[in-house]
């Protein structure tokens, strides 16, 4: 098989891109390991959806459907239950799917769409025994809203990122009682919006500064000791404290999942754990792109969909050889700035949207924008915290060097 | 139903024995009390084949370590179990040279031979060896295995030959009668004339049931950290350091599953304590850095321990003087999962043939047949197999790549996988870097299927240890 775009992953991102390149004039072939489109977007029944993108507020799978039509109106061909186990330097492509077997797919042009998996309760070290009713918080939502089942009656979550958030919701909603929200560090790293609507709103307690010390319970979950951090991180013994529950969702990060490139030549970011990338999010390998979360994790899917666009819309023009790219502008973080994405602009016409995220939450603060000696942009920000991603525009005509974000 | 032989304990031990015994024109029974075979020690040990070079000379260990030993890499072949033998090392720094001495001396006593080698010979084997590394002791014969897909083929092989096994069948109480014994389970009462106790950490207790023979067991917990199968690169061999009292120390090791371990400690705990706590993980990271220089902890996929039994220096493997046909293994902690063939020979070839003529029959079967692993073959033979079962590409796994055909097999096994940890177990599907995140409700809905039993009545593994409770609205 040979297409001019080959999208791994039929996620928000994945189908953003696939119809961006197919607008192009490419051919393009979308892979997906999962039944159907959609991805995690199907088991996110919860509203809030395409506030940005839509200008209306949609469910999860709402929000995918709008763009499953869409591609169902297009020649991209879709292969269903297709697994991408190895990528070539010269971006051939194998994939298992049982429908064709065992293929390879010749592409020009490859756009990474893989997002995201959760952080499990090994990777965190979790001590104790490993019994059932300790989930990730992503995993309880697929079997809450996929299968129709639920998890557990009485549930205590650790971490405070969204998933997290819409889940103690989704538990309170069906009849359990979450009991007790654990944050490590001294800030959510979810959206506001959420702590207000899934957790205020059903007076559920969120400690920050705590985390797990212990869990207990052979062969189910019966209940976990949690104390106070230091402010290393490190539990404080003294403030320990044991409560019962049978269910713990782990919502504890979110990892790029870019296992199937890492034999690939890509320059990485150890920051985002994604790839480093152009303004048409094109990794260090040439026709090699990456949107969604598999590049960095996203906070609204809106922000999926508009830079996987730019992903496919470029991969189309690379496949045609029409991708214009020059000297590229370095775009660095610092004071405060945790990362910036892109990390690399070309100058030109028109201008450039730059995402940043913060490191820590904090108020009143300036961001000050350099390109070479000059200043470009300054806004001043109220409140910034590191659940949330911010974005500023940068005019081209202004570009003179290296580009810096700063906070001050 | 009357049995020749019933073996009590699903563990590596329980198992190479019933497949011994599958090998004679005996009815042989093993009863489990949990809902699958390898669900203690046999599943959460090193997964080593030891040398067995710091055996003491002369003991039950010494013996069957280097018997076992001997027959590991032709029963890993003939059952199809993961085997590496990439060798081992005790790395020591300058002042270690005259223990590695002393070592290798002991096992040219048990018949081992090993060599000491300097660090520049190290290196050529082992290049991230720590720094304060001098020599080394290098054993060449040792080996890494799955223990638990070992336990579980062993199992299925006894099966094949014609041996049963009932699960989550529990001795409640064992009587001998004027005919033998009775065993009372859950599952029923089975009668037998020779009773084997390999029932691990609850051997001593199967003892006190029947009246046999008192013996002490103190138990162990070892703590591991299991690393991503990126790291697995990053070490060639089994790195051991220096023995002490405690045994064979906190080693750094490939898995023959392509993972890498790092652990065991030896922590005083109440038999089946197997909470990890945080003092068995900083005894590693501590002890590791003397011997491996790589340890990446942001690779850990998984916390695990298994907990050893030990009853004083030795096995103890034994005729009871007090019951007459009963057998009875007590304190088979390491080398026990090296020795468990050797052990099953004897127990069968010089302990029930004192009870029971041994009459081999006829075309036992030998070798297991060859587990598909799809995403493993060449693109004719998977497009064939996918040609005539689209299972074979459906990847359920994303991580370890296992198919839903796998799976199936697994499910319809000789030893069924009826949890979502014995599934893991034969096929991997979990055991990868997002730790049945994505695959475990797949899983779950392919095992409800299966099994034909609702989605919340499919357990992880254990008893009531259910993942799905209850369907939503159902108590509205």
């Amino acid at each position: 098989m040979r297409y001019d775009v080959a999208v791994i992953g039929g996620g928000p991102a994945g189908m953003a891109a696939a119809l961006a390149a197919q607008k192009k004039g490419a051919s393009v072939v979308l892979l997906e390991r999962d039944k159907r489109l959609g991805g995690i977007l199907n088991q996110c029944i919860h509203n809030g959806f395409g506030l940005h993108y839509f200008g209306e507020e949609l469910t999860g799978p709402e929000y995918a459907a709008r763009f499953i039509e869409k591609i169902e109106k297009t020649d991209v061909k879709v292969l269903l239950e297709a697994m991408v186990l190895d990528i070539e330097p010269d971006l051939t492509l194998t994939a298992l799917c049982p429908s064709e077997g065992l293929i390879n797919i010749e592409a020009s042009a490859v756009v990474l769409a893989m997002g995201c998996r959760e952080r499990t309760a090994g990777a965190i070290n979790l001590l104790g025994s490993r019994p059932a009713g300790v989930y990730t918080a992503g995993m309880a939502q697929k079997i809450i809203n996929g299968s129709g089942y639920l998890v557990g009656k009485k549930a205590v979550i650790l971490g405070s990122g969204d998933i997290g958030l819409i889940m103690a919701r989704r538990l309170t909603y069906e009849g359990a009682e979450v009991k007790l929200v654990l944050e490590l560090m001294p800030y959510s790293t979810g959206l506001k919006r959420n702590i207000a609507q899934c957790l205020d709103d059903f007076q559920i307690p969120l400690l920050y500064s705590h985390t797990i010390t212990k869990i207990v319970g052979k062969p189910r979950l019966t209940g976990l000791y949690y104390a106070e951090v230091d402010e290393k991180l490190r539990p404080k013994p003294e403030t320990e404290k044991f409560i019962e529950c049978d269910t713990l969702l782990l919502s504890v990060g979110l990892i790029p999942e870019n296992d199937l490139v890492a034999n690939l030549d890509i320059q990485m970011s150890p920051i985002t754990a994604g790839a480093v990338v152009d303004e048409y999010r094109g990794t260090s390998v040439a026709g090699l792109f990456s949107a969604g979360n598999v590049l960095h994790v996203h906070d609204l899917v809106d922000n999926v969909s508009a830079e996987a666009e730019i992903a496919g819309a470029a991969a189309a023009d690379y496949a045609a050889g029409k991708l214009k790219t020059d000297e590229k502008i370095a775009v660095t973080a610092s004071g405060g700035v945790r990362y910036a994405l892109p990390q690399y602009v070309y100058r030109g016409e028109g201008s450039v949207k730059i995402y940043f995220r913060v490191g820590e939450a904090m108020r009143n603060k300036r961001l000050v924008v350099t390109s070479g000696s000059k200043t470009v942009f300054t806004k001043r920000y109220f409140v910034l915290s590191p659940g949330e991603m911010e974005s500023i525009t940068i005019n081209k005509s202004e570009i003179e060097g290296n580009i810096e974000l700063k906070l001050e | 139903m009357k049995y020749d032989v019933i073996v009590i304990g699903g563990g590596v031990i329980g198992a190479a024995v019933l497949d011994e015994l599958a090998r004679y024109k005996l009815k042989a029974l093993l009863l489990e009390a949990e809902d699958d075979v390898a669900t203690g020690a046999s599943r959460a040990n090193s997964g080593i084949v030891h040398a067995g070079y710091d055996c003491k000379p002369g003991t039950l260990k010494a013996r069957f370590n280097r018997e076992g030993a001997a027959m590991m890499e032709k029963l890993a072949y003939e059952l199809d179990v993961p085997f590496l033998k990439c060798g081992s090392i005790v790395a020591a720094a300058a002042d270690g040279l005259d223990a590695l001495k002393e070592l290798r001396e002991r096992g040219l006593k048990n018949g081992i031979p090993t060599e000491i080698i300097d660090r520049e010979q190290i290196l050529k084997l082992e290049p991230n060896v720590s720094e304060s590394v001098e020599y080394a002791l290098y054993a060449k014969q040792a080996a890494v295995i799955s223990p638990y897909k070992l336990t579980v083929a062993l199992a299925e092989r006894a099966v094949k030959r014609g041996a049963e096994i009932r699960l989550e069948a529990a001795a409640e109480s064992i009587e001998k009668t004027d005919d033998g014994f009775m065993v009372k389970t859950p599952k029923g009462e089975f009668c037998a004339d020779v009773v084997v106790n390999a029932a691990g950490g609850g051997a001593a207790r199967i003892n006190r049931l029947l009246g046999a023979e008192e013996h002490q067991v103190n138990y162990q917990r070892g703590d591991y950290f299991v690393l991503d199968t990126t790291e697995r690169k990053k070490i060639n061999l089994v790195i051991f350091p220096l023995p002490t009292k405690l045994g064979k120390g906190i080693l750094a090791a490939p898995t023959a599953d392509g993972n890498v371990i790092l652990g065991p400690t030896a922590i005083n705990v109440e038999e089946g304590d197997t909470a990890v706590t945080k003092e068995g993980i900083e005894q590693i990271k501590s002890q590791i850095t003397k011997t491996y220089r790589m340890p990446d902890y942001r690779k850990v996929i998984r916390l695990y321990s298994g907990v050893r039994a030990i009853s004083g220096e030795d096995f103890v493997i034994q005729k009871s003087a007090l019951v007459n046909g009963f057998i009875y293994l007590i304190g088979i902690c390491s080398p026990g999962l090296t020795a468990a063939p050797a052990i099953a020979k004897h127990v069968v070839n010089e302990l029930i043939s004192t009870y029971k003529p041994l009459v081999l029959k006829e075309n036992t079967i030998v070798e297991l047949e060859r587990r598909v692993k799809a995403a493993h073959l060449d693109a004719d033979k998977l497009n064939a197999l996918v040609k005539s079962d689209p299972a074979f590409g459906r990847i359920v796994c994303r991580c370890e790549k296992v198919t839903e055909a796998e799976v199936l097999l697994a499910i319809r096994s000789a030893v069924p996988a009826t949890t979502i940890d014995a599934v893991k177990r034969r096929v991997r599907a979990g055991m990868g870097r997002c730790q049945g995140g994505f695959c475990a409700p797949r899983i779950l809905e392919i095992l409800s299927r299966e099994l034909k039993i609702p989605l919340n009545e499919v357990k992880k593994g254990g008893k009531d240890s259910f993942i799905a409770m209850s369907k939503i609205k159902e108590e509205l």
